[in-house]
């Protein structure tokens, strides 16, 4: 097996929370993402996926938040102990970050040419600037390149804006690009013309994406492998086929149950019953316990940890019957 | 650009009259005769009295007064200064110089300490320096500037000594050219704190709160995930937002200064249009005191415009909106 190109080993990332001290929201994370791989990373809204993300860069939207234990390895070296300049180099030259709302995260005062132009002036970039932004627009199917770059966000739509957004995280060639929810702001049509775009550029240039999404959809049509959290904790992982075809964790499984399609239209509506625990409530044992269906005593009495289970993990104290649907046929 | 500017010029032209009507009224409507003061304090005889009162058309009813005034206003008269017996024209213009000069150095005063005062609180956000500027900017906003005023010279001139308390240069002085405007320094910094001190406190809140609206904003976190280090991201991302709001202070607030600078030049005999005011009020010169209300009124409206020509500027999507 060749060297990850990232290997995140027991991430532990707080919170500070008013008069609560530092609340861990993403506890004992670790995974792996391959050069060239599309890995995707779901579950509920916070569930710790996109904190998850942040921490990789240590980039975080809130002051109050660190990284407080676990290694970020990337090529090698560990960014969760580098120097805030050594992380600097980092961003945006070889790990790249696109965001959920395209329009917020451009800056409404500068054009659009200067904002893709910034990364290359903040990393050593050996040709011309001008002729690199007019390259990346066009390469990210954006018209006219050359108005493009005089435009200003509030002229373009969302899904262009969302384009330009890719063409910055992209135009240091970064060899990672961590999309968090990239498509969720989006019209349903622009988000497949948005998919497609991420895809060609891995085809392209061999980036290895890690995509963060509460949309399985999505990860279906993008992901070779998957991980799935949920409290905080990765409870499942596997390549995109079998988690999605044999699902082992009954969250994983209730996830999947949960999604809209053609066979369950003709069935009630399912949801995990229950609501995901906030950070500083959190239950002990096995975080899902309360809402799963098969939990017994000891569910609550240990923190079940992942085991190796169809070519993946799954952390879950009674895997020997998850091997059927348990929402749908019970702990019999 | 220049259709903008004419057009806006021309919308002001109704508030400017609305306010020269307003004022003049309202001043005819006050208690108190200016005749008094004009035939003086002596006893005089009635039919002295109603020869000044006609000389100076105060026999007229107010509309008729107020029409004639327009008129003569339109052909550039601003009208005679019953208790200095010159024209108000060039009184004003007498006057100008030193009232700019003042709220100039007042407004740069606020401008150069307010705004870092706000960026380092905003950086420092809930430490000590922070709530010490916080504290500060409330008792600089809630205090009386005549009152702070009066507490610099007690401290600085009366009982330090260190600077002269009244007027614009020596009684002595036989200064000219650029000697004599290097002299008016020192008695310029005491009234120009005075009177810019609540601008300091307001622009260093506004300040403050500009930078945290503009730091948290996810364009900022855009900007970090680019690798630009974080002087970068200050200046080109950070300032360059929180200026909106901070531009719009400044202009719109302009009003503060001018209505200060009657007070401020009143305590500290400033030769200015402020104090110019202030004797008007005092002897009821009408022309004046209606005449200055009309500069005030204009200087707004051009600080405004200006505020708002900047403001488009800085912010492209003003620019193109219109």
């Amino acid at each position: 097996m060749s060297a990850p190109l990232l290997d995140v080993r027991g991430l532990v990332t707080e919170v500070r929370r008013k008069g609560r001290g530092w609340t861990p929201v993403v506890d004992d994370v670790s995974l792996r993402i391959d050069p060239g791989e599309i890995v995707g990373l779901v579950g509920e809204s916070g569930c710790g996926k996109s904190m998850t993300a942040f921490s990789i860069l240590r980039l975080f939207p809130t002051p109050a938040a660190r990284v407080a234990r676990g290694e970020v390895i990337f090529k090698g070296r560990d960014l969760a102990a580098a120097s805030p300049d050594a992380l600097r180099r980092v961003r945006g030259g070889e790990i790249g970050m696109i965001f959920q709302d395209p329009s917020t995260f451009l800056d409404p005062l500068h054009t659009i040419g200067a904002q893709i132009e910034e990364p290359l002036r903040a990393h050593p970039f050996p040709g011309d600037r001008r002729a690199r932004v007019i390259e990346l627009i066009q390469q990210m199917g954006l018209p006219d390149p050359e108005a493009m770059v005089r435009r200003y966000p509030h002229q373009i739509s969302g899904g262009q804006k969302q384009r330009a957004l890719i063409a910055t995280a992209m135009a240091c060639s970064p060899s990672l690009l961590i999309a968090d929810e990239p498509t969720t702001a989006l019209d349903v049509t622009v988000q497949a013309q948005i998919l497609s775009l991420m895809r060609d550029l891995r085809a392209r240039s061999g980036t290895a994406i890690l995509l963060i999404t509460h949309d399985l959809g999505v990860v279906t049509e993008m992901c070779d492998r998957v991980y799935v959290m949920y409290a905080g904790k990765v409870v499942e992982s596997n390549n995109t086929r079998v988690l999605f075809r044999a699902p082992r964790h009954p969250y994983t499984q209730g996830l999947l149950g949960s999604t809209l399609s053609l066979e369950t239209a003709s069935r009630e509506l399912f949801a995990i019953p229950g609501t995901l625990p906030s950070a500083d409530a959190m239950p002990s044992g096995c975080r899902f316990a309360p809402r799963c269906p098969i939990a017994q005593p000891a569910c609550a009495a240990s923190a079940p940890s992942l085991e190796v289970v169809d070519d993946g993990c799954a952390a879950c104290h009674r895997l020997a019957l998850t091997g059927r649907n348990v929402w749908r046929e019970g702990a019999a | 650009m220049w259709r903008y500017i004419l057009k806006r010029l021309a919308q002001a032209l109704p508030v400017v009259l609305g306010v020269i009507v307003f004022n003049f009224t309202l001043i005819q409507l006050a208690p108190g005769d200016p005749v008094t003061l004009l035939v003086g304090d002596y006893p005089a005889t009635e039919e002295y009295t109603r020869q000044v009162r006609a000389d100076f058309g105060l026999d007229q009813p107010v509309p008729v007064r107020l029409a004639r005034y327009l008129e003569q206003l339109a052909r550039g008269n601003l009208g005679f200064s019953f208790a200095n017996r010159m024209p108000v024209g060039e009184l004003i213009a007498q006057r100008f110089g030193p009232t700019l000069m003042l709220m100039l150095t007042a407004l740069g005063l606020a401008i150069l300490i307010g705004i870092p005062l706000g960026v380092i609180a905003a950086r420092n956000r809930g430490r000590l320096s922070d709530w010490v500027a916080q504290v500060g900017a409330l008792a600089g906003y809630s205090t009386p500037d005549f009152w702070m005023g009066q507490l610099l010279i007690l401290i600085f001139a009366v009982a330090l000594g260190w600077l002269p308390s009244q007027g614009m240069r020596s009684a002595r002085s036989v200064a000219t050219g650029m000697q004599a405007t290097l002299e008016v320094f020192p008695y310029l910094i005491l009234p120009a704190f005075a009177l810019g001190f609540r601008y300091i406190a307001l622009l260093s809140r506004i300040t403050r709160s500009a930078m945290l609206d503009a730091l948290s904003a996810d364009s900022v976190m855009g900007a970090r995930a680019k690798g630009l280090s974080e002087r970068r991201v200050l200046i080109a991302h950070v300032l360059r937002n929180a200026a909106l709001p901070i531009v719009t202070v400044i202009g719109y607030n302009l009003g503060l200064l001018i209505a200060g600078s009657a007070l401020i030049e009143t305590v500290f005999s400033w030769p200015g249009v402020g104090r110019l005011l202030f004797d008007s009020i005092s002897k009821r010169d009408y022309p004046v005191m209606t005449a200055i209300l009309m500069m005030v009124s204009i200087t707004v409206v051009i600080a405004n415009l200006i505020t708002d020509l900047v403001y488009a500027a800085l912010d492209p999507r003003v620019r193109y909106a219109r």
